[in-house]
């Protein structure tokens, strides 16, 4: 069955962003105010697995062995099966 | 006794290393691209600097994880000198051989001048055959 993956990386909390705040600098000079703008990544999988838990388990593997350097990312992995 | 400089889609600073290694150094040395299966042939490897894979990803991410790094990684276990220069170094920090992580700087300001390098220490198979506290320009 096909499945797809969007996976979100992002970085550990506390760390340095300084994309997030040079985009809230940005905002500031059109004129919008924010507390905080972090950035994340996004990367959408569609790939063939016998059940979404298998699908579930092979993305899991792909964050923790490339995808996300565990150092510094958390990531989060949404599935939806694809008709 | 040769190094090996390992070549990545995207390293560009291999002919460099090269020419210091055989030219300047007079030590003998192979470029090896890195899909080759061994590297038992070497007494060192260096990981040279350029933008393997695009950057894509994570700088050095991709290339960490290629089989060659096996052979890297076997080879620095042997007690082999191996170095990373600039992309070569991520490359090293990504595979693991070397800890922690890198990520952006606070200040992505590209940064290119003169600048001078004070050599801390000739106890390295890379700086021994400097004289200690040599500083030196580097443009």
């Amino acid at each position: 069955m096909q499945y797809q993956a969007d996976v979100t990386i992002e970085l550990k909390t506390g760390m340095l962003d300084p994309e997030g705040t040079t985009i809230k600098r940005a905002l500031e000079h059109l004129g919008y105010e924010t507390d905080s703008v972090r950035t994340a990544k996004k990367y959408t999988i569609d790939l063939q697995a016998e059940n979404i838990h298998g699908a579930r388990e092979t993305v899991e593997e792909m964050c923790q062995k490339l995808i996300a350097n565990p150092i510094i990312h958390n990531y989060a992995i949404s599935l939806r099966e694809l008709q | 006794m040769s190094i090996g400089i390992v070549q990545f889609g995207g390293s560009n600073c291999d002919l460099d290393v090269l020419h210091v290694l055989k030219d300047v150094l007079g030590v003998d040395a192979e470029l090896v691209w890195y899909k080759e299966e061994s590297l038992e042939r070497f007494e060192g490897i260096v990981i040279p600097g350029g933008f393997s894979y695009g950057d894509y990803l994570r700088a050095g991410a991709i290339a960490a994880r290629t089989p060659i790094m096996a052979s890297v990684k076997k080879l620095a276990e042997e007690g082999k000198p191996v170095i990373g220069i600039c992309n070569g170094f991520q490359v090293l920090t990504e595979s693991g051989l070397l800890e922690g992580a890198l990520t952006t700087n606070e200040y992505p300001k590209f940064r290119c001048e003169p600048t001078y390098l004070r050599v801390e220490t000739t106890d390295t198979p890379f700086t021994s055959k400097f004289k200690k506290e040599t500083l030196s320009a580097f443009l």
